[in-house]
């Protein structure tokens, strides 16, 4: 299957008083139509620039991007407005990423009239199908965010998403402020129109769990580079980078009758302001030697899994 | 003043409303549980469940108005804290109850040396001298993975993961026999996250401390709970230990947040989903107040208040279902 999105060597750099902030930094990867990538990592990794840099919200330092085989890394301003009909993105608090001033109509509606394609009459209809489509009762229509709960906020960003039927949303960690039940209604509701209308998600998540459950592929970041990429389910089964493990074996389970090793990391993360040019997460590894001063390339060590790890080799079976 | 279950902590029969706007908010109603010596109990609940209100009644530091203590009793080893004036009850705060908030930057001074502020606890509940205080406070931190040398620093130069170990060094600093967490790691990341609960199950440990945490995680409770409650709505509607709760789910609120729960080892294709929201606490249901979202409910299940059962020994259900039948939710 053709990828629908790729990155080659994406980098996003920002310059702060104390010097440059590696953001994201190298970072290639592919997204197959209708797929599902999950993004995860912990918080100051990069992942939700990478999610922006992705949908133009914010410039590429260097690298590419392409979009349907075609490079999008700076596009002209009438290719971006075109670009952005098929590429939207879901924020994470659904209640500063919404104008308290427009109702749930105009918020929705908003993306239909920039687009200059519908008339008044279309665009109503199509506002209330986009509605129906994210499990908005329409009895909200005229209601402004302050008046909903935050999963009904949240339907409204994917209801607005939607509008203009893109292909790829990029959905920046949507539920973490969502209680479970209704954490579980919306991953469902995602599911449901990925099938439906055969979109593509790049998922970003600090919740391995909520990773776990919606991906096809996954990449582990960690201060700003990917450390290891996989299918989800061998990721999972078998994680092959230190930091990737550590990180696994850290999520609480609920199965109370699971005995697992759990590796305690020493240390917080490296600072991503002017990083040494060797593996970022030696300093916390337990397996570190005079080699990790290189720097690391994701190489691949099992069919489609790519670790960038020296040492992969010897501390696992592979 | 003393009550008859001789547990280490006893709440009975908690009632806390807020008042907001001329309305009455039922946050809490008619809470009961015990906590042993030297063990954690967990208390589980979704936002608006009153679960954060029922660990600030026992330490008597809800903010009143908007809230009000309506009634029901606190037992700390037998006597009523709800009854003691609030110069004894400040002896008990931070000497004998201390609490873990959830985010550390707020639970700071910003303008204090952290290292001031551990010894300042100490301080204020021992006959020590300052200088003395602080020497017990740069052990205290270097007991929670702080080095000495940072004793002198603002907590803006702190990151999270280790902002909580100041809080930790500060709620421990007098030896409390009871630590109160509110969602004590729900700021932190994963493996930080993994690190501060090793640490204070470590030290809780230590100091033969019973602990409540309160979270939305069931996962942290999973692992670092003895005993817990799962909340909806001001109510206890199951209550047992771990393994029970876990093992053998029985209210269909429990059962139903514990399919919706996405998991590492996974098999669901599709998670349960509850469906509607918590009800309006201004107006509480009658009878059962999950009745309205429950799948199994029937004519039982109303008008009368539902009681909690207790239907094996030590796991309590608050459900007019027969609790011989084996219940899975429905997908």
């Amino acid at each position: 299957m053709a990828a629908l999105v790729e990155v080659k060597n994406l980098k996003k750099y920002f310059e702060t008083p104390r010097g440059m902030l590696h953001a994201v930094d190298d970072v290639s990867f592919s997204i197959e139509e209708g797929k599902t990538m999950g993004i995860v990592g912990e918080s100051g990794c990069g992942k939700s620039t990478l999610g922006r840099t992705m949908v133009h919200l914010l410039d590429s330092t260097s690298g590419s991007i392409y979009f349907e085989g075609e490079d999008v890394t700076f596009p002209s301003r009438r290719k971006l407005r075109k670009l952005r009909e098929n590429m939207k993105i879901i924020f994470q608090d659904p209640y500063s990423s919404l104008n308290p001033r427009m109702t749930v109509e105009q918020t929705i509606m908003e993306p239909l009239i920039i687009s200059g394609s519908f008339t008044r009459k279309e665009r109503q209809e199509e506002t209330e199908s986009l509605m129906q489509m994210a499990g908005i009762d329409l009895r909200f229509r005229l209601s402004y965010p302050h008046e909903l709960s935050g999963g009904q906020r949240q339907r409204v960003g994917v209801a607005r998403a939607l509008a203009l039927h893109p292909k790829f949303i990029v959905c920046d960690e949507p539920v973490s402020s969502l209680d479970i039940s209704v954490q579980a209604q919306f991953l469902n509701l995602l599911q449901d129109l990925q099938t439906q209308y055969a979109l593509t998600y790049m998922f970003i998540t600090h919740d391995l769990s909520v990773a776990r459950h919606l991906s096809n592929d996954i990449c582990v970041m960690y201060v700003g580079q990917l450390v290891e990429t996989s299918p989800s389910k061998e990721l999972f089964k078998e994680p092959l980078h230190p930091y990737t493990q550590a990180l696994i074996s850290a999520v609480p389970s609920i199965d109370i009758h699971r005995k697992k090793e759990r590796i305690i990391l020493e240390g917080e993360t490296a600072s991503p302001i002017d990083p040494k040019p060797h593996c970022r997460f030696a300093r916390r590894c337990e397996y570190m030697c005079r080699e990790c001063l290189q720097p690391q390339r994701l190489e691949e060590i099992l069919p489609n899994h790519f670790v960038a790890c020296c040492r992969v080799g010897e501390i696992n079976d592979v | 003043m003393s009550d008859a279950s001789g547990a280490f902590l006893s709440v009975r029969d908690l009632v806390v409303e807020y008042t907001a706007e001329g309305r009455v908010i039922h946050a809490v109603n008619g809470v009961s549980f015990d906590l042993e010596r030297g063990k954690t109990f967990g208390l589980v609940g979704e936002t608006g469940s009153g679960k954060s209100t029922i660990p600030k009644a026992i330490m008597r530091i809800l903010p009143d108005p908007p809230a009000k203590i309506r009634g029901g009793e606190v037992y700390l080893d037998g006597v009523n804290l709800l009854k003691l004036g609030n110069k004894e009850m400040r002896k008990i705060r931070g000497r004998r109850i201390s609490m873990i908030f959830q985010d550390p930057m707020t639970a700071l001074n910003p303008i204090m040396r952290i290292g001031e502020q551990v010894a300042e606890v100490i301080k204020l509940h021992n006959d020590i001298s300052w200088r003395g205080a602080k020497e017990q406070a740069l052990k205290m931190l270097e007991t929670v993975g702080i080095r000495g040398d940072r004793f002198n620093e603002y907590p803006h130069q702190f990151s999270g993961g280790m902002g909580q170990r100041v809080v930790i060094a500060m709620a421990l600093a007098c030896s409390p026999e009871l630590l109160i967490a509110d969602e004590p790691t729900s700021a932190l990341d994963v493996t930080i996250q993994a690190q501060v609960l090793e640490m204070i199950a470590r030290l809780k440990k230590g100091y033969n401390t019973s602990m409540i945490i309160i979270s939305h995680n069931l996962g942290v409770v999973a692992e670092q709970c003895d005993d817990l409650a799962v909340i909806y709505a001001g109510e206890i509607v199951e209550l047992g230990s771990k393994e029970a709760i876990f093992d053998r789910p029985t209210h269909p609120y429990a059962l139903g947040l514990l399919a919706a729960v996405p998991t590492l080892d996974d098999a669901k294709e599709r998670l349960n989903r509850i469906p509607g929201l918590p009800p309006d606490p201004t107006n509480l249901p009658v009878g059962c107040h999950f009745g309205p979202r429950c799948p199994f409910a029937n004519e039982k299940c109303s008008p009368e208040k539902i009681a909690l059962i207790e239907f094996e020994p030590g796991h309590f259900c608050r459900c007019t279902r027969d609790f011989n039948l084996e219940a899975r939710w429905p997908l």
